[in-house]
């Protein structure tokens, strides 16, 4: 009998009270990955390392406020800029779905501008070649079954067309994989000529301008310098990262942010009670037996390791499949909902730090204190002890 | 016949007077069932807050006319002429100098610094007419005076006020190139309308050269069929393409997707915790009969029976539980109700509201604690039941 028959045994001593336990943890690990995940996509921090390069100008005053489609040659020739490119947000619905994101766009100019923006080049050259041509994030394209080849209505809750109506029709040209998992990932993007010239009223304006420095320059130069161009004139600009712009547009769904959090401690708190109590009654009830081990030769710290392994195996096995079964139960959710969640549904490696850091100091905390306090006594006070 | 009744009773008795002997065990099982209803109270007390101030907001009498297709009043426009025709269309009520009552309106949005959030929010300016305050049957001047139309001046909801920097009566507010000062303060029960800021209509379509557009009307119908001839009316006519809504029907729509989402986050969120609390609450109520494992043989051994024993079990649980349950709701109750919180909203502007901890909530959260507690209960009371006694006396 080795070592470690001798903890797996100790462990399985009481198999419901192990069972439970570990069941305990393993529904707490599941759903802290889940919070996790969703807190992570309403805080919009993870949008790939291109937001972090491009700036975003958008109206001073308001998001919904337009600006001239002539700011387009002014920001690219102010100095330190390499190159430029604008989206509008159009604001539609397929059928009775919820709105999700679509841009007109300059195909060539926004393309480059965003090279993560995988795009099939036969794809690429067909989209380019046709007016009502669009082309769409996988997930999204997932989602609602589009094929290339298709001609899908989308009705905007913004922009009208001539004719008054707000069903605009698009042939998906393409389908693209952002590789960034970024703030495109889920977009439908097509020409803005078609929906300059189609819509009733606005012409000539757009959403904001996306812009990226040569490097010669500071990017907070930059974004100054952007600024100061359109200051004093009716449409001001407000210049930021597309990462800053996307966590700025995050916050403003503040307290549900906080509310997550709020629950994530909730269910740490509960586990590191309830998990903690029960190992910790588990290591008071064999101080008998540690005196019977030590008698037969054992020394405090072999029978300290051989509890905090115990009380580790406890818990990391089942902590990491859960958490491994969090993932992919985000990655499943995020399948069905890619129009929701574009960029997919997964936890960083800070959350995986902090779950593993969780799991220690579960099993570390509630093992250490009553086998330390028991290794303290010698063999007959071990002994003596019922 | 009721000998075992007595002796639930008897032995309920001695369980409940011993747990302050086992107070670890108690606060465990407590603490994990006291978590789970304040989650489960704290996540729903959210959603109905938001739905009570969307469901608060808009009255049947009043109609919406928007642009046809537009969900939302941000989305919706239409011209002056345009705006005329639906003033003066049947099925409007007139006030007592036969005028229409009638509030064509501009739902405009400007950025606000957040309090607690330090950052910029959307924030909704509304430019109404003179019969806009009326149109909201709750409406009172809290604080201040009302604006005067053609000024650069607006009155400020309770609840922006509340969680957005510099909107004090007397102070300036800067938004782009226009300064505007604050007059009053002003309250509609709670409804959405406090998050919002309102001026004259006028004054915005100048501030932000919109011409003499508008997004929304709004008007008293008169009687009960009133909005039906006004849609009749509108839908009629050439020049318009509009749709009418019942006020209230399109504040409960909008309701609907937020509170949507915190639903269905919240109670899968619930029920999972609800289930891990059933564990702790096994591995506490094990544990309390392990530790008494002598006791309950020798109850058993002097004649107490074990359908009793089992039972008695099963109400410590019990009632391990409604106490972990109150505690919870009691922890919610505190912390959350009437807490203020806001959110970007369908308007695509903030919309304050405040966590409403309704007594329905608390009961559901009592009900699903007791149902973990029986849960948790029901195996270890079957354990006690049907231990031997003669191994149990023997144990330790």
């Amino acid at each position: 009998m080795n070592r470690f028959t001798l903890i797996w045994r100790n462990l399985w001593r009481k198999p419901i009270r192990t069972v439970f336990t570990m069941l305990a943890i393993l529904v707490v690990f599941f759903l802290f990955t889940l919070l996790e995940g969703l807190r992570i996509a309403f805080s919009l921090s993870d949008v790939g390392p291109a937001a972090e390069e491009r700036l975003l100008s958008s109206h001073k005053v308001s998001l919904i406020m337009m600006l001239p489609v002539a700011y387009e040659s002014r920001i690219a020739r102010l100095g330190g800029i390499e190159a430029v490119s604008h989206g509008t947000w159009f604001g539609a619905r397929y059928q009775d779905n919820p709105e999700f994101a679509q841009y007109p766009v300059v195909a060539e100019q926004y393309l480059a501008l965003n090279p993560e923006i995988k795009l099939d080049e036969e794809q690429r050259q067909a989209w380019l070649g046709n007016r009502m041509g669009a082309i769409v994030g996988r997930p999204v394209a997932n989602q609602y079954g589009w094929e290339v080849g298709d001609r899908v209505p989308l009705k905007s809750s913004i922009w009208t067309r001539n004719n008054g109506s707000d069903v605009w029709e698009f042939d998906i040209e393409g389908i693209f994989d952002d590789t960034d998992a970024g703030m495109n990932a889920g977009v439908v993007l097509f020409h803005y000529d078609y929906f300059d010239e189609a819509r009733a009223f606005g012409k000539g304006t757009v959403g904001w301008y996306v812009s990226k420095g040569d490097g010669s320059v500071p990017l907070n130069e930059l974004m100054d310098s952007i600024d100061a161009e359109f200051a004093n004139s009716p449409a001001e600009t407000k210049t930021n990262t597309e990462a800053a712009f996307a966590q700025e547009y995050a916050q403003q769904f503040g307290n549900i942010g906080l509310i997550v959090t709020l629950i994530l401690a909730a269910v740490v708190f509960m586990i590191l009670l309830v998990t903690g109590h029960t190992m910790a009654q588990s290591v008071r009830e064999r101080i008998h037996e540690m005196g019977v081990l030590k008698t037969l030769g054992f020394t405090s710290g072999s029978i300290f390791g051989l509890t905090v392994v115990e009380g580790l195996l406890l818990v990391l096995p089942v902590g990491i499949l859960a958490m491994a079964l969090g993932w992919g139960a985000l990655a499943l959710v995020a399948g069905f909902m890619g129009a929701m969640f574009p960029a997919g549904l997964h936890i960083g490696t800070y959350s995986i730090v902090l779950g593993l850091a969780l799991m220690l100091a579960i099993s570390l905390g509630s093992v250490l204190p009553p086998v330390i306090r028991a290794l303290r006594l010698d063999i007959v006070a071990l002994l003596r002890t019922s | 016949m009721f000998g075992w009744l007595t002796q639930t009773a008897a032995l309920s008795a001695l369980n409940l007077r011993s747990l302050p002997r086992r107070p670890g065990t108690a606060a465990v099982a407590m603490s994990g069932i006291a978590a789970l209803t304040g989650v489960f109270a704290g996540v729903l007390s959210m959603a109905s807050g938001f739905e009570k101030t969307m469901e608060g907001t808009g009255q049947e009498d009043v109609a919406l006319v928007l642009r046809s297709g537009s969900t939302a009043e941000l989305n919706s426009r239409f011209d002056g002429e345009q705006a005329n025709v639906i003033r003066f269309a049947p099925g409007i009520a007139r006030d007592a100098a036969g005028e229409p009552e009638v509030s064509a309106e501009l739902f405009w949005i400007v950025n606000a610094v957040g309090k607690s959030s330090g950052t910029e929010a959307n924030v909704a300016l509304r430019g109404i007419q003179p019969n806009g305050y009326s149109l909201r049957n709750n409406y009172r001047l809290a604080e201040g005076r009302e604006f005067t139309p053609g000024r650069f001046e607006l009155i400020v909801g309770r609840g922006a006020r509340n969680q957005f920097v510099g909107l004090e009566p007397g102070q300036t507010i800067r938004f782009g190139k226009t300064e505007w000062l604050v007059t009053g303060m002003f309250e509609t029960g709670g409804s959405v309308f406090e998050s919002e800021l309102w001026c004259d209509v006028n004054v915005l379509q100048s501030a932000y050269q919109l011409g003499n557009g508008f997004q929304v009307v709004r008007a008293r119908v008169d009687g009960p069929d009133g909005r039906l001839r006004l849609e009749e009316a509108l839908g009629d006519d050439q020049r318009l393409s509009v749709d009418v809504w019942s006020e209230k029907q399109f504040y409960s729509d909008q309701a609907e997707d937020t509170a949507a989402l915190i639903t269905t986050i919240g109670l899968p969120v619930s029920v999972l915790m609800g289930i891990g609390a059933v564990f702790a609450a096994l591995n506490a109520m094990y544990a309390s009969i392990a530790a008494r494992a002598r006791e309950l043989a020798t109850l058993r051994a002097v004649g107490f029976g074990s359908f009793p024993t089992a039972l008695a079990t099963l109400l410590e649980s019990v009632v391990l539980a409604f106490l972990g349950g109150v505690l919870g709701c009691a922890i919610a109750w505190f912390a959350l109700n009437g807490f203020q919180a806001s959110t970007l909203a369908a308007s695509f502007s903030q919309v304050v509201f405040n966590f409403a901890v309704t007594p329905d909530l608390l009961a559901r959260g009592i009900v699903a604690a007791l149902i973990v507690g029986l849960v948790g209960g029901i195996f270890p009371a079957v354990r006690a039941a049907t231990a031997q006694v003669t191994a149990a006396l023997r144990e330790l």
